[in-house]
């Protein structure tokens, strides 16, 4: 399933260079070569390049590229080894040793051993470690580094996530042990082991990384790798169109409709693939009016979401059936879908005792009108139309729906925190893991936890505490389908798309192998021919 | 002078008190807190991430403590240290990003000046002219041009189609790398759009305050009697009058500082210009109290010291105000 | 007092606005904005009505402006966006200007320590920027377009303050003052009254620019993402989702840029004329 998903996008992806116009151009020897230069647009700025304290996206992609982890996901979502060689878990489950790779050294010329790996573990549990990822870590029991080369924790019980957390960065122990983190210098000047090194950091202006040419994998090929930061995405756009950018996340329309021009396309390769995450309709069930499901699959009911995906994404993207995406491993696609049906809906919210008493073209019951509001964040453009197309269907079957869009803060300060919502539209995104324990179980419902929607349900909470202990892919499929079977049924959400990630990336750039985990995966094996190569310095 | 120097910065006092005040008020009327920024939404995020961080900012303090503490280590130049994930010294922060802002102000009002007063000059000689109207529409179009929309089709025409411009930024990449006459250049070049467009919407009330000022004074009874003297009216106009009608102009440009610093946040977030506008926008969307109002102090001093050079070279120019008081 | 002061204002402005093109052709413009804004209701149509098959419809046919991404009339869209772009404007300029003349008339009729006070806190106000205090707010309170309103009203009424305390310093001495306090007329009708009747003029025009600049704030929030938010249309609002489709749908930008252009133009124009027809140095 996953495999032949992968090879249709490998197909859709592969054809969209252009191969007539190659014809036209002198023949390019696609050998790969070191140097040229990657400049790629962001919106926003990093906060910090200590990966610790990061809980940005520009944050995470430098960080990505300076520091390592001890494993990292290939391109096939394999857990495969980074700084360590190789790992053994025991056979009941509860300890993972890792065996690092020898030689390898900070950008600074330090050795990298597990002394290090072991400090930034301490350093992630430590309560005066303002750090958004100590969860996991949390769940250890014993962490210790028996010799230079070997790390070993011991978890109190199975824990699947537990290998993939530590693909968390190592940080140099050497430059951070005994001072502040939070007033650490690396967080302006990096020091980590990964295929590029620090060089500048302009605020607000650029981020500039230099290939690590001792990297412990080899050198990757492109020289310097710019991060311009270009707030607003119609400059960024025109910027990218004048060659001031390598790469750009394209929207939509930008996609389909703005770079079709033959200019376009001699500079420039398109891809497309399912991103990582999904938009949805979550319902606040403390509400009386979602506390009965069959209203809540009536709402889904009059939800058209072929219609959001073609107005909002133009087509990019799919429909979301739960909360994984629809070409992972764990994915149940046999689940109710609830395709569009108006009369449906009507005549479940009926069942439930919704009828239009007085005629006003808006359902009641017991007196009360059929009103609520949803709510999401500013700044999102995806979900505030897919809330203006909601709202209008709603209406079509006798709900009144108010659209309110709140910046981000005063949004969760004033509505989610405290509950204070009916409905929102918001989305999650996610990795190749898939434990939901923190969005569904309901020892999650408190103030500030993610299951703010308050939904309780006895045997998704088993499924989620079995498939976290569950390290058997079959098994843990088994569990997550019936997991997914009940969402669908139960409805909290309406599940709405999975968009698509659209970029665009200079076609000077070769070597670039799309597959279900997108393009960057590989970015180390990125390069361009010598011939082709633009900046020589 | 130097008393009414002395007398001038020291009615400034009470008044930065009150910038501080404002400033803090202004931040803690506000629901959200910048802890939320930080720990919300994200599935690996524990709970007591908030309850630590309210701690590291002394946000358990009650608020007139908090203002006084903040007052205190002001007085020192102390901004305190920015909320964002980098902690970051705040004064440091502004000091990187005020330049370019305080450049590109500069040059804007040097635009302005040399655009406006002349077009103000000629609009009054000759007033109801077809040249006054023309222009008077002119400024004005130029003013209720939404900005960002008139940078976005100019970056697209200059910059993708013309290909003459660089679209945004402050130098190339690579800049480092130039000699010095192309690094000069490559400046230029990028400062040309974006400093046409804050200079744009200046125009209009230089333009119109110049224009006034000079019916005044053209006017008055010394001009008449200039005139009556058969100088010529070249003489009159542009010896005489204009010298008078400039000195008005002086004050309208310290009071003009706080709306270009204002504007500063549009053409900087459109044309990609690391400044203090910018700072502050991205300070104020992540809850930074400190970067906010250290901003906010930060650009109403720029404005004090822009009415106290406005003033004092009234006071150089004109003898009669250093000596009243 | 008051009386003559309307025949004048009849008069007197009237008759130099007629002469003067460029205001009438302000005028005009302002006159054509409101006739589009009442001009919503009466069309039929649903500036709401989404329908995704007719997305990004170049303009002409049955949409005479086009159609928005999620297939909306821009049309519809341009008028009710009218409404609120004017509502935006003249609330705001309501709000500045009220408590513009109660400062302005508390600071110039009473004088000594109390204007020094009140005179002071407006100096601090406008050491500002003006545009930064109403991002710092508008984005902690929630951008609801009542709070833009607000927000703009309450951080622009400083000009406005001036202009009327400087009158009511002047109008103090006058006789018609003093003649109407010698017969013990009370604080608050020598105000309301007697003084700021005579004190309107300037107030009226700084009130026309003013609105011209609202609208134009409000465009500028929206820019940043914090102005009058959707499904709420709002010439601001508009225009920055045009710019999305610069490129390609080019009249999702052109028509709401023209509309805050040509009628912030009008308000400036109308302004502008009306200031010259008050000024009795102007007068040849």
């Amino acid at each position: 399933m996953k495999l032949g998903l992968a090879l249709l996008l490998m197909l859709l992806l592969t054809a969209c260079p252009d191969d007539q116009l190659t014809g036209l151009e002198p023949p390019v020897a696609k050998v790969p070569a070191f140097g040229d230069t990657f400049i790629e647009g962001s919106i926003g700025d990093a906060s910090t390049l200590l990966p610790i304290l990061a809980s940005d996206s520009a944050s995470s992609e430098i960080n990505g590229l300076i520091y390592s982890g001890l494993v990292r996901y290939d391109g096939q979502l394999k857990v495969v080894g980074e700084l360590a060689e190789s790992w053994e878990i025991s056979a009941d489950n509860l300890t993972i040793t890792f065996h690092l790779r020898q030689g390898v050294k900070w950008h600074d010329g330090a050795p990298m051993t597990s002394a290090d790996v072991l400090f930034t573990y301490q350093l992630y549990i430590d309560p005066e470690t303002p750090t958004a990822y100590a969860e996991s870590y949390l769940q250890v029991k014993k962490a210790e580094a028996p010799d230079d080369y070997t790390f070993r924790v011991t978890y109190a019980e199975p824990y699947a996530p537990a290998l993939m957390s530590w693909g968390m960065s190592v940080l140099p122990k050497h430059l951070l042990e005994g001072k502040k983190i939070t007033a650490s210098s690396l967080a302006r000047h990096p020091i980590g082991t990964g295929p590029y090194r620090f060089v500048e950091w302009q605020g607000g202006e650029k981020i500039v990384l230099e290939a690590n040419r001792d990297y412990f994998e080899g050198s990757s090929y492109i020289k310097r790798f710019v991060f311009r930061i270009i707030p607003d995405t119609s400059t960024q756009f025109l910027e990218l169109q004048t060659g001031g950018l390598d790469f750009m996340a394209l929207s939509p329309l930008q996609y389909d409709r703005q770079t079709d021009t033959l200019a376009f396309k001699r500079l420039f390769n398109k891809y497309r693939y399912l991103a990582f995450g999904y938009t949805y309709l979550g319902y606040n069930l403390k509400r009386p009016m979602f506390q009965d499901r069959r209203v809540r699959q009536a709402l889904a009911y009059a939800i058209d979401k072929q219609e959001i995906i073609d107005g909002v994404l133009l087509g990019y993207g799919q429909a979301a059936t739960g909360p994984y995406k629809p070409d992972a491993w764990v994915y149940n696609a046999d689940v109710p879908r609830y395709a569009y049906n108006p009369e449906k809906a009507r005549q479940l919210l009926a069942e439930s005792g919704w009828v239009d008493t007085d005629g006003d073209k808006i359902l009641e019951k017991n007196g009360a009108p059929f009103q609520f509001t949803i709510v999401t964040n500013q700044g999102n453009d995806l979900r505030s139309k897919a809330g203006e197309i909601i709202q209008r269907r709603f209406r079509e079957v006798g709900i009144d729906v108010q659209l309110r869009v709140i910046e981000w803060a005063t949004f969760l300060k004033e509505f989610i925190n405290p509950g204070n919502f009916d409905a929102t539209i918001l989305g999650w995104s996610g990795g190749p893991e898939p434990d939901q324990y923190e969005i569904w179980h309901s020892s999650k419902t408190g103030p500030r936890e993610l299951n703010f929607i308050g939904y309780k349900n006895p045997e998704v909470d088993l499924l989620l505490e079995q498939g976290r202990r569950s390290f058997d892919r079959p098994a843990r499929k088994k569990i997550y389908d019936r997991f997914q079977q009940i969402l669908a049924e139960d409805q909290p959400y309406t599940f709405l798309f999975v968009g698509e990630a659209l970029p665009a990336v200079a076609s000077r750039f070769y070597g670039i192998e799309p597959t279900a985990a997108g393009i960057r995966y590989n970015f180390t094996q990125w390069y361009v021919p010598k011939s082709l190569q633009k900046f020589s310095r | 002078m130097y008393r009414y120097l002395l007398h001038r910065l020291l009615m400034m006092v009470p008044l930065l008190i009150g910038i501080t005040l404002i400033s803090f008020t202004v931040i803690h009327l506000a629901p959200g807190e910048p802890t939320d920024m930080q720990t919300q939404m994200n599935p690996q995020a524990g709970s007591d991430l908030q309850a630590k961080l309210h701690k590291q900012y002394g946000l358990d303090k009650p608020l007139p403590e908090q203002y006084l503490l903040w007052l205190g280590r002001l007085v020192r130049l102390d901004f305190g240290e920015s909320f964002a994930q980098d902690n970051r010294p705040v004064l440091d922060k502004i000091a990187e990003r005020l330049p370019v802002t305080i450049l590109l102000n500069l040059l804007s009002l040097a635009v302005i000046l040399a655009i406006a007063l002349p077009l103000g000059v000629i609009s009054a000689v000759r007033r109801n002219s077809f040249f006054d109207r023309a222009t008077t529409v002119l400024v004005f179009v130029g003013f209720a041009m939404p900005s960002f929309w008139l940078a976005l089709l100019l970056m697209d025409w200059l910059g993708v189609r013309l290909g003459v411009l660089p679209v945004s930024g402050l130098k190339s990449l690579g800049y480092e790398y130039m000699n010095l006459s192309s690094q000069l250049f490559d400046r230029i070049s990028h400062l040309i759009l974006p400093v046409f467009i804050a200079a744009l919407g200046g125009l209009a009330g230089f333009s119109r305050y110049m224009r006034s000022t000079m019916l005044d004074v053209i006017r008055q009874d010394y001009i008449m009697t200039a005139r009556a003297k058969g100088l010529s009216e070249r003489v009159v106009i542009y010896k005489h009058a204009l010298r008078n009608a400039l000195l008005p102009v002086i004050t309208i440009l310290g009071l003009s500082v706080p709306g270009l610093i204002g504007g500063s946040v549009i053409f900087e977030t459109i044309f990609a210009i690391p400044g203090m506008g910018k700072l502050f926008y991205d300070g104020v969307m992540m809850r930074d109290y400190p970067l906010i109002m250290g901003v906010l102090v930060i650009g109403a001093v720029l404005t004090l010291v822009g009415n106290l050079l406005a003033d004092l070279s009234y006071a150089l120019a004109d003898p009669r105000i250093r000596n009243s008081e | 007092m008051v009386v003559q002061r309307k025949s004048f204002w009849v008069q007197v402005v009237w008759g130099q606005l007629k002469h003067n093109r460029m205001a009438l052709f302000g005028g005009l413009i302002v006159l054509l904005m409101f006739l589009f804004a009442g001009l919503a209701s009466l069309l039929p149509g649903d500036p709401a009505a989404i329908d995704i098959k007719q997305a990004l419809l170049a303009p002409g046919g049955s949409h005479l402006l086009g159609t928005d991404d999620l297939g909306r009339d821009v049309l519809l869209r341009m008028l009710y966006g009218a409404r609120i772009s004017l509502l935006v404007g003249f609330v705001a300029v309501g709000i500045s200007t009220l408590l513009g003349i109660l400062v302005g008339a508390l600071a110039g009729f009473y004088g000594g320590w109390v204007d020094a006070l009140v005179m002071r806190f407006v100096d601090i106000m406008l050491c500002f920027p003006t545009f930064f205090l109403i991002l710092a707010v508008i984005a902690f309170l929630q951008p609801s377009i009542w709070n833009i309103m607000i927000v703009i009203g309450i951080t622009s009424w400083m000009g406005v303050a001036r202009l009327v305390r400087a009158e009511f310093l002047s109008l103090r001495e006058r006789e018609f003052v003093l003649a109407a306090r010698a017969v013990g007329a009370s604080d608050l009708r020598l105000i309301f009254r007697h003084m700021l009747p005579n004190a309107l003029s300037p107030v009226l025009v700084s009130a026309t620019l003013g609105i011209a600049g609202a609208i134009l704030t409000e465009s500028a929030l929206s820019f940043l993402g914090i102005g009058v938010q959707p499904p709420t249309p709002s010439w601001g609002n508009m225009l920055i989702a045009g710019k999305q489709t610069l490129g390609y749908a080019w009249w999702l930008s052109v028509f709401p840029g023209l509309a805050i252009l040509v009628t912030v133009l009008g308000y400036n124009l109308l302004g502008e004329g009306v200031r010259d027809a008050l000024d009795p140095r102007l007068k040849d």
